[in-house]
């Protein structure tokens, strides 16, 4: 059975008349990879220093492993954390660097030494003891944070943006190393990032935040086919939306209005985030199909190509229905014997209602 | 209680905790002092003997008697040819460090500058004596090469030498703030100054000189405040016609025994130069866009 | 292009000259055997010198000047450290305001401060003493401290704290494990600055010197006196000597700490 090590309810942060969290509810289960996703200023930094103990809550509880965390500081919290700049200490190896937190606790030196050794090893830094901290590159000083963090064991990893100052190789990296880390050690993980692939690819659940409120918290698949509403569908990868009206209801049925598709009935489960409030509709842009020659879909409209994007393994093409001003966009696979479409050319793009979400 | 456990606990109370010590230590002995003399300035003094009935008489007496007139004006003066020499002097040298030496190198310069600085003061000043002196270095220089056959005579124990003294004294204070506004001036807006037709003497006018105002302003206040308050220099090559207000000052508090009437005059010369320099910072404001 | 670096040099060239004349002609007559300090010389001696050794009432003046630096140099660099941690780390209520008027004697004339601490002394009945210019050089050189920790202390990264803290730390060994070790380049840079500005002020310690005179206060007495001077200029040339070892040592310590906190060397003192 599955247990929550973070409980957070009702929590709210002021910074005077600034609410930098308001009314947050989330559970976070043993073991599992947790991310914060939002854009910048969300409050999803917040949130993580929160439960870390370097922000005191304006309202609200926080339960780490079942113990409120009220009144309890940083450095009595089961939590440790990698921060964004690493913040290895620059006057230290990096042998004394993951030391660090084993000697706060008073161990004795043969345990430390060993305990080190160990850390070193598993984020594979061997050789690397003695090194000067400011001698070491961007990825190393992250393994340097990893191993200092992870050497006391602790119940929570939180790491804010911990890939951020990387390049996009390493980073590329370094998200398939954590995975494996975290696999490995079995330590809950939670994760800040404003990179909603980053979070997609690494996370077993995701919360995505927008000005201090969580707005749905899903896995990655789930967040990305079905998610609950217009702005967390534009936050997660690409999406097209038309206005939508909602005309009756029967039975697990909803008819609906759609621009440029017109009348439609869709099954009730579409309207992802409940039938209150929509008013458009969305469809992924991998769902939509240029049709070639003979080809044929569930439905099909006519369209003209406004602009092409040729991307070498996928072609993005802006597309104009007939009855909406703006374009959508959609994106085809360079499959053997494809031809990319011109600037002008009329294209019929397949399409069918099990694509589309009803969302508000 | 609650609220208070949490003020104690919250930045500002500990900020103002861990600044208490060096602020008390300022309270007594900066603010205190300075509250004393401004009494003192309103007392009298005969001998030895302290009057403490309210009186404006030593002002009256230090804005009134042409003497003291005379030495303010004189001091100002001063200040003002000497603030004018050192920042004229300065930004060159400034400027040249900014932007004719090698960035590795800058560090070296500006502790080239700093050096001299640290000759000891009285040294320093003496030794102005000796280099612009009857029988001194300049004159026994331009003898020699025959270039002149008198040796000088006006640049020793007058107002000339106590400028020259005293801007060499400063030199160091003034270039340093116009050097680091001068290295925080974006390059590439020099550059785009250029591309949009400006050259050389405009360009400089136009947007390094606005853009390193800051740099100057600094520059200024810090050499004419404290110029006004030295005493040593006009003493040592000021001659009878190079003396200071500061001079005077001193006088009253040790020979003549008349501090109360020092103490006016010390505060109507901070009151002047403190005047001045925001007249100067007023219309650096008003006429100069400098960065904000 | 060329006339304008041409004038540059020329300008620097000059400059140079009359920044360094005074500094030049101190050991040239300190070696000088005449004992009369004017052009031209007459003959290379180290005589000056060794009177200084022999000199009792200068070393007095010596004992005094270094007894006030070092404990100047001690007390403006606690109230400095103090000053800037919680400048640069706390927000608190008047930061601006009381921050300007600690740094106020870094602009004020020093005859003021030497006047206010004469008549507070007289007023309240204590006798001059060494203390009485002790405290005055405290006040002017606490600003010149805080100056140079201030930005030791800014270039602290604030998680490195809150890093310790994570990890188990209390708030005191965080300070003595992490903050200390990092801000010591500046700490020991302030040490010395504070030492050298002490053993050369000569404005205040004028005004506030009872009967045992300081260094400055010593050679002020002896200007009067052209027979001493050859002395005053090898006892110039060595407190230019020292000032200077002093002064490249802190230099030293402030790029070991630059070097230490990864950030860029972005010029000298002050």
């Amino acid at each position: 059975m599955t247990q929550k090590i973070i409980r957070l309810s009702k929590l709210d942060k002021f910074y005077g008349e600034f609410q930098a969290l308001s009314q947050i509810n989330l559970d976070i289960q043993t073991g599992e990879f947790f991310s914060l996703l939002g854009p910048s200023g969300c409050g999803k930094t917040t949130l993580l220093r929160a439960i870390a103990g370097f922000e005191t809550l304006s309202s609200g509880s926080l339960h780490i492993d079942g113990v409120s965390m009220d009144g309890v500081p940083a450095n009595k919290r089961p939590t440790n954390m990698v921060f964004q700049s690493y913040a290895i200490f620059p006057h230290m190896s990096v042998a004394e660097n993951i030391a660090y937190g084993l000697k706060a606790r008073k161990l004795p030196k043969a345990e430390i030494k060993a305990s080190v050794a160990e850390a070193i090893n598993m984020v594979g830094l061997e050789g690397f003891d003695d090194r000067a901290s400011h001698a070491l590159s961007g990825g190393q000083r992250q393994r340097v944070a990893l191993a200092r963090a992870l050497v006391l064991k602790p119940r929570v990893l939180l790491l804010d943006e911990p890939l951020s100052a990387l390049d996009k190789k390493l980073r590329e990296q370094m998200q398939s190393e954590l995975r494996r880390l975290q696999r490995a050690v079995g330590i809950t993980f939670v994760l800040v990032t404003h990179d909603q692939e980053e979070a997609l690819t690494m996370s077993d659940r995701i919360a995505v935040m927008f000005d201090g409120k969580i707005e749905q918290v899903a896995s990655p698949q789930i967040l990305y086919g079905k998610p609950s509403n217009r702005k967390v569908a534009a936050f997660i990868g690409m999406m097209n939306f038309l206005d939508a009206k909602v005309l009756t209801t029967s039975g697990d049925n909803v008819e609906v209005e759609v621009q440029s598709l017109g009348k439609l009935t869709l099954p009730l489960a579409q309207a992802t985030g409940g039938l209150n409030g929509c008013n458009s509709v969305g469809v992924r842009p991998e769902m939509l199909t240029i049709l070639m020659g003979s080809q044929t879909s569930e439905r099909e409209i006519e369209a003209e190509v406004t602009e092409v994007y040729y991307y070498g393994d996928m072609t993005y093409y802006d597309v104009k229905l007939p009855a909406k001003e703006d374009p959508i966009t959609v994106t085809m696979r360079n499959t053997a014997g494809r031809e990319v479409l011109e600037v002008g050319a009329k294209a019929r793009v397949g399409w069918s209602t099990s694509s589309l979400l009803l969302l508000k | 209680m609650a609220d208070f456990q949490k003020w104690r606990r919250s930045e500002s109370a500990q900020g103002l905790f861990l600044i208490s010590p060096t602020l008390g230590f300022a309270l007594l002995l900066l603010a205190v002092p300075l509250i004393m003399v401004v009494a003192l300035s309103f007392w009298t003094q005969d001998y030895l003997t302290l009057d403490r009935t309210f009186t404006t008489a030593n002002y009256q007496t230090a804005w009134t008697e042409p003497m003291y007139q005379y030495l303010m004006a004189r001091s100002l003066k001063i200040s003002i040819f000497v603030t004018a020499v050192t920042v004229l002097v300065a930004y060159p040298v400034a400027y040249f460090i900014s932007f004719h030496v090698a960035p590795k190198r800058k560090a070296m310069w500006i502790f080239l500058i700093t050096i001299p600085f640290w000759t000891s003061y009285l040294m320093r000043i003496f030794l102005w004596k000796v280099i612009l002196g009857y029988n001194g270095v300049i004159n026994g220089t331009l003898t020699g090469l025959g270039i002149i056959d008198e040796p000088l005579s006006f640049i020793l124990y007058n107002q000339n030498a106590v400028v020259i003294t005293l801007a060499h004294a400063w030199i160091p204070f003034a270039i340093l703030p116009i050097f680091v506004a001068l290295e925080r001036v974006d390059r590439s807006l020099i550059e785009a100054a250029e591309d949009l037709g400006d050259s050389g003497l405009r360009r400089f006018f136009r947007v390094t000189l606005p853009l390193s105002m800051p740099g100057v302003i600094a520059a200024t206040i810090i050499v004419f405040i404290p110029t006004i308050g030295d005493y040593v220099t006009p003493r040592l090559v000021g001659g009878p016609n190079g003396l200071m207000i500061s001079n005077m000052i001193e006088l009253q508090f040790k020979k003549a025994n008349n501090a109360p009437l020092g103490a006016a005059l010390a505060i109507s010369a901070m009151g002047i130069v403190t005047f001045f320099a925001l007249v100067f910072l007023w219309m650096n404001r008003k006429y100069v866009r400098g960065p904000s | 292009m060329r006339g304008k670096i041409g004038f540059f040099r020329w300008f620097i060239g000059l400059f140079l000259l009359f920044l360094y004349g005074p500094a030049i002609l101190l050991p040239v007559f300190a070696f000088n055997t005449s004992s009369i300090v004017s052009f031209p010389l007459s003959g290379f001696t180290t005589e000056w010198f060794s009177v200084l050794l022999t000199n009792g009432t200068l070393h007095v003046a010596a004992r005094n000047s270094l007894l006030i630096a070092i404990t100047t140099a001690i007390f403006s660099t606690l109230l400095a450290v103090l000053a800037a941690r919680a400048s640069t780390r706390f927000s608190f209520f008047g930061r601006r305001s009381i921050m300007g008027f600690v740094m106020l004697p870094m602009v004020l004339p020093e005859i003021i401060i030497g006047v206010s601490l004469l008549v507070v002394i007289i007023q309240m009945g204590f006798e001059l003493s060494l203390w009485s210019i002790t405290m005055g050089h405290i006040l002017i050189c606490t600003p010149f401290c805080i100056a140079i920790l201030s930005s030791a202390f800014m270039n602290l990264d604030k998680s490195l704290e809150e890093a310790s803290f994570d990890l188990g730390q209390t708030r005191w060994n965080t300070f003595w494990l992490v903050i200390f070790p990092l801000v010591m380049p500046g700490i020991i840079a302030s040490l010395l600055i504070a030492f050298t500005i002490s053993l050369d002020e000569f404005i205040i310690a004028f005004f506030l010197a009872g009967t045992e005179p300081t260094l400055p206060v010593y050679i002020w007495g002896q200007l009067r006196f052209p027979a001493k001077l050859p002395g005053l200029m090898a006892l110039g040339t060595v407190l230019l000597l020292v000032s200077i070892g002093l002064l490249l040592i802190a230099d030293f310590f402030r790029r070991r700490g630059i070097r230490k906190t990864g950030i860029e060397n972005t010029g000298g003192f002050l």
